[in-house]
């Protein structure tokens, strides 16, 4: 057991649907890999690809972006936004030489704690088999201008693809 | 209007100007025959049976039809004298001598001494009064009536269009001699209940005890809104209370709080082919059985089968639809007990054997497993196991029943058909057919189920997540009415404690644009679900109305210059997150 990759996780949850659904997969005590850890933002439209992007940057080898079901948003229409945004940081993470599959949008609604256990444990196999990130080791400048010390300003790099 | 004042057989009394003699006399109680009038149509006399005598001014005294005779001042009217009398019998011959024997005409005979009537005709009881015509033409406004010209042998002087008849059975609800009947192909007669559309078929009330208990018109089965005739029901009305233009209206309400008590469907068990239910005779579902029970329902509380026998023996079928892989995995909840309490019902009201039929019997509740213990006292039988076919069977298979209930029942172990004469199916409760589309409208959640989503199940079991609605009863899962009742009660008291405070308390959390940073792109004011950003033309940056702004962040994570934060969800506290969670 000792040698089996256990790939760390990230999972952005909106409040509403996917916390929720979390939430109710936990007092169902369904079982799934602990490998998932996951950060509540009220809506999936505050998902700035920043944060995907910082994610990596700390190690994380898969992030999970889980929204309401297009249609049942609380706010309406933020998973659309976020519905766009997703595919650009697709691309973004393609041009920074990191595995696109490693980040991944799911609609996971607040009944759905089922479906949020097969969501978990089926990603934390794919990123298992994908094996852990392999980050470039890059030379980047100090922080001239007193920036918030983040990927906008950081140098990201992954030999990937 | 002026007022008239006259005196009917010595009795005085005043009525607008205008009214005919025979209203004024029926006011005061007094009746003649009339059975050429109809309330509805303009009187024409016909039969000349509404004759009195009148006494106007000086002079002699006269003899008019009461039906037509506008009233006079000072007027002074018998109405039983002996001229009025001869004139109204010598009428009464002449009807005779025109038409076959009718019971109208042979009860007025009877009660004006004409011991021998000479009928005049033998097959047609038609005394040409008209009204039928009439009422087509001027009611109804089909025109499917006239006269024709009849030789002694026909029927009927009256011709019917069948091509604009629209089968009312106005025309026989005027006839005063049943000349005009309505019968079906097989001449049995038809009543107005029968016909689609009638007098007395359109306007209805729901159920006895409907909210609001007022009638209703049924527009298909209405004359009216057929051709546009009839009106009757309008003129009848003294509240003024029928219009027939009103529509059904959308009508839009500002309120504070929303409960949500929008129940359930009962599980339709003809699914469920094994059970043959909507195929075999007094197979009925819970509901239909508790309308039966009741004293008001169309069986006057009787427990009946079909046929209008008391059943011998009923079978009562616990979880059809629920606890059910195939249907619905949940416990209905409420059919046990509703179960035991028409096992009681029956004992009460027939000397009927009951089986129940049952999987596992959930008594849970105060005073439940008492009544459970009831029920078995009163001579139930109880037996465990759930149901599995119901057939109809011949007579000499078995003389008990009608209908044979199959099971196993698992506490002895063995297969039992059991007959019986009437089966009762528990159906389940199952979420109404709209509840997705109520949820979208109100943009709360529902389950796999379609049972509306609690706010979260014990810390906010009347809440949702939106605020301001709340879920009341069933449509949040299935429960009994005590529960119900209380978790009414505790929606409506949420809901007043919003309304009461005069105040709404925003949540903490809400975004903040910094002045300085903002470059005034206005990416972010359209974006907001909300529209609670807006941009200020003057210092060319926008701003967050915080008590708009309801903290999804998706400006947030939009802006470009980082110039909006989320309190509470800060880009700072996300990162520290991440960073703690990846370390």
């Amino acid at each position: 057991m000792s040698n089996t990759f256990e790939p760390k996780i990230l999972g952005i949850l909106c409040n509403w649907c996917s916390y929720t659904g979390a939430d109710l997969a936990g007092t169902a005590r369904l079982k799934y890999p602990p490998n998932v850890m996951s950060v509540r933002v009220m809506c999936s439209g505050r998902v700035d690809p920043g944060f995907v992007l910082d994610a990596f940057r700390h190690g994380a080898d898969g992030v999970l972006v889980c929204g309401c079901h297009p249609g049942d948003c609380h706010y309406v229409e933020g998973n659309y936004k976020v519905m766009r945004r997703i595919p650009l940081t697709h691309r973004l993470l393609e041009g920074m030489g990191i595995d696109p599959k490693r980040l991944r949008l799911e609609w996971v609604s607040a009944s759905e704690g089922v479906k949020f256990q097969q969501v978990i444990t089926e990603f934390t196999e794919q990123i298992r088999a994908l094996g852990p990130i392999q980050l470039k080791e890059v030379a980047f400048a100090p922080d001239e201008h007193g920036g918030n010390g983040h990927v906008t300003d950081k140098k990201l790099a992954g030999e990937e693809v | 209007m002026s007022q008239v004042t006259l005196i009917i057989d010595g009795k005085p009394i005043t009525v607008e100007e205008g009214t005919y003699l025979y209203d004024a006399m029926r006011e005061l109680g007094i009746e003649v025959p009339a059975p050429c009038r109809y309330p509805f149509l303009a009187p024409r006399p016909v039969c000349r049976l509404c004759v009195c005598e009148i006494y106007e001014g000086e002079g002699p005294s006269k003899i008019v039809t009461s039906c037509n005779y506008p009233v006079k001042n000072g007027m002074v009217v018998h109405t039983d004298s002996q001229i009025a009398k001869e004139a109204r019998k010598t009428a009464l011959i002449n009807l005779i001598q025109r038409c076959a024997p009718n019971r109208t005409l042979a009860e007025l005979s009877l009660d004006m001494d004409i011991s021998h009537p000479e009928w005049g005709h033998e097959h047609c009881t038609c005394i040409f009064c008209k009204l039928c015509i009439r009422a087509c033409d001027e009611l109804v406004g089909a025109h499917a009536l006239s006269f024709q010209k009849m030789g002694k042998d026909d029927t009927t002087p009256i011709k019917l269009d069948a091509e604009k008849c629209i089968m009312c059975g106005a025309c026989a609800f005027v006839c005063p001699t049943e000349h005009i009947k309505m019968e079906d192909d097989c001449d049995r007669a038809l009543s107005h209940r029968d016909l689609r559309l009638g007098p007395n078929a359109a306007i209805t009330l729901s159920f006895r005890q409907a909210v609001p208990n007022v009638p209703r018109i049924h527009a298909e089965d209405c004359i009216h809104f057929a051709i546009g005739g009839c009106e009757v029901c309008s003129e009848v009305c003294p509240k003024e209370c029928i219009h027939y233009d009103d529509q059904d209206k959308i009508e839009e309400f500002d309120v504070g709080a929303v409960i949500v008590a929008s129940g359930f469907n009962d599980f339709d068990p003809s699914v469920m082919k094994q059970y043959g239910y909507g195929k075999l005779p007094n197979v009925v579902t819970a509901l239909e059985f508790e309308k039966m029970n009741n004293a008001a329902g169309p069986t006057g509380g009787k427990i009946v089968m079909e046929n209008g026998r008391e059943p011998r023996s009923i079978a009562i079928l616990h979880c059809v639809g629920s606890r059910d892989q195939n249907h619905h995995k949940y416990c209905s909840r409420v059919c046990c007990m509703y179960s035991l309490k028409f096992a009681h019902l029956v004992k009460e009201k027939t000397d009927a054997e009951v089986y129940q039929f049952y999987i596992d019997m959930r008594a849970a509740g105060k005073g439940y497993e008492e009544f459970y213990q009831r029920i078995l006292d009163e001579g139930a039988n109880i037996i465990r196991g759930k149901g599995a076919e119901i057939v109809g069977c011949s007579r000499d298979r078995c003389k008990e029943g009608n209908l044979l209930v199959r099971c196993e029942d698992t506490l002895i172990g063995k297969f039992r058909e059991v007959p019986v004469d009437m089966v009762i199916l528990s159906t389940a409760l199952e979420a109404r057919k709209d509840a997705k589309e109520l949820a979208h409208t109100l943009n709360i959640s529902t389950g796999a189920d379609g049972w509306f989503i609690e706010a979260h199940p014990k810390l906010g079991p009347v809440s949702t997540t939106t605020d301001g609605i709340f879920l009341a009863g069933v449509c949040q899962g299935p429960k009994d009415i005590p529960d119900t009742v209380a978790q009414g009660g505790a929606a409506a008291a949420q809901a007043m404690k919003l309304m009461n405070s005069g105040e709404v308390l925003l949540d903490a959390a809400y975004a903040v644009i910094e002045d300085s940073l903002c470059s005034g792109c206005r990416i972010c004011n359209g974006l907001c679900p909300y529209s609670a950003i807006t941009y200020d033309e003057n210092t060319k940056i926008s701003h967050v109305n915080a008590a708009m702004c309801k903290a999804c962040g998706t400006c947030v994570a939009a802006c470009p210059s980082a110039a909006i934060s989320a309190r509470h969800f800060t880009d700072d506290q996300i990162y520290a997150q991440l960073e703690a969670i990846l370390s």
